[in-house]
């Protein structure tokens, strides 16, 4: 009786939503229709407009014409908290967190001073909140700040703080972008679960796996136009990727074989420090020849950021030595590191890898602006700054409207793009991985491992690192893993499988295979 | 739509309110054109950086530029009488510069701050009358005034060195430079004539506008026995009186106040604590300046200078006992028959 | 097109901005009882009536656009440079101090001199606080702050001490083939103050848009101003940067002390508090949003405000305190343009979706 009610009425509808930036259409004429306790995938490359999409559900927006239906009826989103007070909430891909603020203060920030019992109510609230992630197994440790817990708790931060403002229609923008394998198997349940106790989920993500697992129904968008709406069930994930990027994606990653030859990266007893003085890197011996694809696996925060910042320069080496085609390149100055033919794609490529207000000239010239052609002495050379950008953005397919932009209103995915066009371009003998397609459609990751592999074959040395395991595991040539600050374990790709990695990720060891760990 | 409203409201108020003061203006405007069918006598007076309020100097000059204007039935503003007052040094010739615009008769320069404004200014403009004081300009369209603070201010010593009780009296000078300099050096002077074993303590504030620094200065001296204070600080000054109020309740002791007659600003709930006041008479000498231009008698070129002869500087009469009041008479008229010579820079005290 | 409606926007701005602060300015004066609208007339014809007035309006202008400049710098190395009301100063001094100690020097040494001197000392000064930040990350707002002290205290002792005999609190005018004041200046504005420095200010203004725009230097500046984290992993040293970015700006208020020491005062006196002009140009280079042409602009309107200001209570009975505040809220009402800009915004989304409404009700869109 119920469900035959309730399937007349759609939690969320939209109808032939528009959206118009001057004469660009981002979205055009849109409708999806999404019902309660359902999971609704919402597939699409970088840029086809799901975020401008999800902006207008979330009242950031405004549509340019097209209707919101909530409950069966209209509504006029006109701000954030509109959107919020009809029960619709978002999980953005970038977190909305407050860094220097706790856990429990980030979730109650905007709605704190409801009542004029402070006190009271913050008890209140902190109950509430318990309650909650007991209810969906969101563990939170409620007092840390936010700068010093895990991206993926910061995650459930923003999945509670969704839910304590009473959201029946969550939107999830790239939740597993940024997770571990651990974290998006919970995440996957507990979107599931949110499912099952009546909430409406609008899932944005690239990742066919993920889609195929939780969404009921997928909507499948390119160049803001709506291709499909097909029911998981009977849909093979090859479809929906071609049906997405309008072309055949290849998922196997072909990886020629090459022969390797000297080492190109050589890392001796490496020990690092934070600032905090705790030792997260320590005895870390690792050796990358050229052509070869070394993939660091690893849970996030066991020393990999310590690691790449050390061998770039960023961060003092407290002990041991980095040998960079057989100079010593210890402690370095980061220039002088990239001068050596050191490429790296930073693991967060908004705070290190680019300037956001600066246009997409200066960001392409960023590694290269101190030396000709591109400046002489003291002078700029913007022709060539601006010929060299624009080579280097079309060979990596860097979808932009204007040079002059600013690089902040690139999509994140071509964001990455140019970051990648950047350090790859300058052909170096080593690069340095992190996350390389974080966030990024199927298309656009086909493209960078293409890439890095094309690197690969012209005998560079690249250290992968990368909290997909799956990404390391298309790639590499030899994986190792990293735990507590330290090598636990490296064998050839082939010798190992997923499960044995995910034990030594998890710090346990392989009682049958003593040989993998003294591999090298 | 709403804010179009509320600016329609604004714009609304803004005309009914400029009607209204229009009409107000107007019969100001009326009123001034009875005067300006006499000859041009209008007057203003630019003002250093410490304003008409100075409690002071500047305050002194408008007070006597007022009066006179009041006397002869003239307006407050363009073909009246006016000050500009200065915020910044930079302000001098531009305010000098409009009041010529607006075609005052005579310029008042108050402060020696002001002389290389007045003196470009007059020799660009012959035809008006300007008038520097505290310093002298050699031109025929300027009259220079100067006073002999130094003569009020040793008189201002002999009153202290008559009263004090610890045989230790105090100085606080707000920026140390020539006219500040005549103050001390008469001090000094004054006291020694009377009582050479008499201790003078002498400070600088290093600012004419910092109270909270006079007043630690002054406690300071305070705690170290000294019972009277000559401020020759301006805004400085009030800080000095504060410290001297609080010091009251222990004990007593004397302020000597500077330039206008400081006799207010010593009242407290048991009395009052202004010893005596040096008087400057800027006032006056303005009013008199002002009067010559109307007798068509102006001094330009002329140096007038202004000593307890000429009744330019003062001492009141105040709190001084009879004793002390008779050593000020003896020494004042020792002074004005030219027995006595007071120094000007402390550097010439033996 | 679209860069067109963007620079539209840009000027509007500050245009209204002007405009609310002038009603407001005009209802303190009517709740006071005087006439705004002969007031405003006042302060106009004060500021732009004569050649007189032009000159000095360019005058005041002329050192706000120096020490605005050296603001937007440091500012955009993301430094707070509090410091320029000192380093103007220490300018100044220097400037005074290098004309007067060579007075038989040809002009075209002397007057260069002196001004590179101004430059260098202000450069020197704020230099002091550049080096405590890189090197032992001392908050630049607190340095500069106290070197302001130090350098207001100095000047006057040396000014007292070294540069006047028998303890005068003014130094002699500079020789004449270092000033910046010439009688044919002054014959063309009617005896204002108006100086040479006007040139030196536009050059410079110039010169900053294109060191910023042009050189590597300008571009590390930028970069670390805009994302330290970025620059170092650019390889640019940030302390290199922090220190030459302090530099400039300390050299740019070094040349507005400079100004104010061979062109207006045309010498140095003991101060009684430190020059307008730093804290002006901090304001001037805010309005300006840091934008180099925008500083000529919100130079001028300082200098016409001022300027025009005196004329106010000279031309009426209205009281100088009552001016002031008017000028200060028209200042303020320009500084908080972020709130106009925010009114913009919210009335061309009312005027779309009321569009959005009447496309409806007349049946859909095409």
């Amino acid at each position: 009786m119920k469900q035959e009610q309730t399937n007349h009425n759609y939690a969320i509808e939209m109808k032939n939503l528009t959206k118009k930036f001057g004469n660009f259409v981002a979205n055009d004429r849109i409708s999806m229709k999404i019902k309660s306790g359902e999971i609704h995938g919402l597939l699409g490359e970088n840029g086809a407009g799901k975020t401008t999409l999800m902006n207008m559900l979330s009242g950031i927006l405004k549509p340019s014409s097209g209707q919101i239906l909530v409950n069966g009826k209209e509504v006029h989103l006109n701000s954030a908290k509109d959107a919020t007070n009809l029960g619709i909430g978002m999980v953005h891909q970038h977190f909305m967190l407050v860094q220097n603020f706790t856990v429990l203060e980030n979730i109650m920030l905007g709605i704190e001073n409801t009542s004029l019992f402070g006190i009271l109510n913050r008890q209140e609230a902190k109950r509430k909140i318990v309650n909650l992630s007991k209810k969906y197994g969101l563990k939170l440790d409620l007092n840390a700040k936010i700068e010093d817990v895990s991206v993926g708790m910061q995650q459930r931060v923003e999945i509670i703080k969704v839910l304590y403002r009473n959201a029946d229609i969550l939107i999830f923008d790239e939740p597993t972008a940024v997770l571990t394998p651990q974290e998006v198997d919970e995440l996957l349940e507990t979107l599931k679960l949110l499912a099952s106790e009546g909430k409406a989920i609008i899932l944005i993500s690239h990742k066919l796996k993920e889609l195929k697992a939780v969404a009921n129904k997928t909507t499948i968008i390119r160049r803001g136009k709506v291709i499909d709406t097909v029911d998981m069930k009977n849909t093979s994930p090859e479809v929906l990727a071609e049906m997405m990027v309008g072309r055949k994606i290849n998922f196997q990653r072909e990886r020629k074989s090459v022969k390797t030859g000297k080492a190109v990266l050589k890392i001796t007893n490496l020990k690092v420090i934070n600032e905090q003085k705790i030792v997260k890197v320590h005895d870390l011996n690792l050796t990358i020849h050229a052509g070869e694809i070394v993939g660091l696996a690893g849970i996030d925060g066991n020393g990999q950021s310590e690691l790449v910042k050390a061998l770039t320069g960023l961060k003092p080496i407290e002990n041991g030595k980095v040998l960079i085609n057989d100079k010593d390149l210890t402690g370095a100055s980061p220039r002088k590191i990239t001068h050596n033919g050191v490429g790296h794609i930073p693991e967060d490529r908004q705070r290190f890898g680019l300037i956001l207000q600066m246009n997409l000239v200066e960001n392409a010239s960023l590694q290269v602006y101190n030396q000709p052609p591109y400046s002489h002495g003291l002078f700029l050379e913007p022709k060539a700054m601006v010929k060299m950008t624009k080579e280097i953005l079309s060979d990596y397919d860097v979808r932009y409207s204007d040079l002059s932009e600013n690089v902040g209103a690139l999509s994140g995915g071509n964001q990455q793009k140019l970051i990648i066009a950047r350090e790859l371009s300058r052909n170096p003998s080593l690069l340095i991985a992190v996350n390389p397609t974080r966030g990024l459609d199927v298309g656009a990751v086909e493209f960078i491992h293409s890439q890095i592999l094309k690197a690969r074959e012209m005998g560079n040395a690249i250290l992968l690192i990368s909290y997909e395991l799956e990404e390391v595991q298309q790639l590499s040539d030899r994986i190792a893993v990293i735990h507590d600050g330290t090598i636990v374990g490296q064998a050839k790709n082939e010798d190992l499988t997923e499960s044995e990695i995910g034990l030594l990720m998890a710090g346990e060891k392989l009682e049958n295979k003593e040989e993998v760990i003294h591999a090298h | 739509m709403k804010l179009g409203r509320k600016f329609s409201l604004i714009a609304v108020l803004m005309m009914v309110g400029i009607g209204l003061t229009a009409c107000g203006s107007n019969q100001s405007k009326s009123g001034n054109k009875n005067n300006s069918s006499k000859s041009n006598i209008s007057a203003a007076l630019v003002t250093d950086v410490g304003g008409v309020d100075d409690k002071s100097f500047n305050q002194s000059g408008w007070e006597g530029l007022e009066k006179w204007g009041k006397k002869n039935g003239l307006k407050k503003g363009v073909n009246g009488y006016n000050y500009a007052q200065s915020n910044s040094d930079a302000d001098f010739a531009p305010n000098i510069n409009k009041l010529i615009q607006a075609k005052y008769k005579t310029i008042f320069g108050t402060g020696y701050k002001l002389v290389s404004a007045i003196k470009n200014a007059a020799k660009a403009n012959p035809k008006t009358n300007f008038v520097i004081i505290d310093d002298v300009i050699k031109a025929n369209n300027v009259a220079s005034v100067t006073f002999k603070d130094n003569e009020a201010a040793f008189l201002a010593g002999v009153a202290a060195a008559e009263t004090t009780k610890t045989k230790k009296v105090g100085f606080i000078g707000g920026q140390r430079g020539l006219v500040i300099d005549r103050f001390e050096a008469g001090y000094r002077q004054g006291v020694a004539a009377v009582d050479k074993s008499i201790k003078v303590d002498v400070k600088y504030a290093d600012s004419f506008a910092k109270p909270d620094v006079g007043q630690a200065l002054a406690k300071a001296m305070f705690n170290n026995d000294e019972d009277i204070i000559y401020q020759a600080s301006g805004g400085t000054g009030s800080g000095v009186f504060s410290a001297a109020k609080n010091e009251i309740k222990k004990k007593k002791v004397w302020v000597i106040g500077v330039d206008r007659d400081q006799e207010d600003e010593g009242n407290y709930s048991g009395g009052n604590l202004t010893l005596t006041s040096t008087l400057k008479g800027v006032g006056t000498v303005v009013e008199k300046m002002a009067t010559s231009v109307q007798k068509n008698k102006f001094p330009g070129g002329k140096v007038s200078t202004y000593g307890l002869k000429e009744k330019g500087v003062d001492l009141t009469k105040g709190h001084l006992n009879s004793d002390a009041l008779k050593a000020v008479e003896n020494y004042r008229k020792q002074i004005i028959d030219g027995k006595i010579k007071v120094v000007e820079r402390p550097s010439q005290l033996k | 097109m679209r860069i067109k409606k963007v620079r539209l926007g840009g000027i509007s701005v500050p245009l209204i901005s002007i405009f609310l602060g002038l009603v407001v300015g005009a209802i303190i004066m009517l709740l006071s009882g005087f006439n705004p609208l002969i007031n405003y007339l006042n302060l106009f014809s004060g500021a732009l009536g004569t050649p007189n007035a032009i000159g000095e309006v360019f005058r005041s202008a002329t050192p706000l656009i120096l020490t605005a400049l050296g603001f937007s710098i440091a500012n955009s190395a993301g430094f707070f440079n509090v410091g320029l009301s000192g380093q103007a100063l220490a300018g100044w001094l220097a400037s005074v101090w290098f004309a007067l100690a060579f007075p038989h020097l040809p002009g075209f040494i002397l007057l260069p001199g002196s001004i590179i001197m101004g430059a260098l000392a202000g450069a020197f000064w704020s230099g002091i606080a550049g080096f405590l930040r890189a090197y032992f990350g001392t908050s630049e707002v607190i340095t500069t702050i106290m070197l302001n002290y130090i350098s207001l205290y100095g000047t006057n002792a040396i000014v007292k001490g070294v540069l006047t005999s028998s303890d005068a609190d003014s130094t002699p005018l500079v020789p004449i083939q270092a000033r910046l004041r010439t009688p044919f200046l002054e014959k063309l504005t009617g005896n204002s103050t108006f100086h040479w420095g006007i040139v030196i200010s536009f050059f410079m203004v110039f010169v900053i848009w294109w060191l910023m725009k042009k050189t590597t230097l300008g571009f590390e500046i930028r970069s670390v101003g805009m994302n330290e984290d970025a620059a170092r992993y650019a390889g640019m040293s940030t302390k290199k940067t922090i220190i030459s970015s302090m530099l400039l700006s300390g050299a740019l208020a070094g040349l507005g002390g400079a100004m104010e020491g061979l062109g207006n005062f045309q010498n140095i006196f003991v101060n009684t508090s430190l020059p307008d002009i730093g804290f002006d140009g901090m304001s001037v280079s805010l309005l300006a949003t840091g934008n180099p042409i925008g500083i000529i602009f919100s130079a001028l309107l300082f200098g016409i405000l001022k300027i025009g200001g005196l004329n106010i209570s000279i031309s009426s009975n209205t009281p100088s305190e009552i001016v002031n505040i008017v000028i200060a809220s028209v200042i303020f009402f320009v500084g908080a343009n972020y709130i106009i800009q925010y009114l913009i915004s919210k009335m061309k989304i009312s005027h779309k979706s009321a569009k959005l409404i009447s496309n409806s009700t007349k049946g859909g869109h095409k």
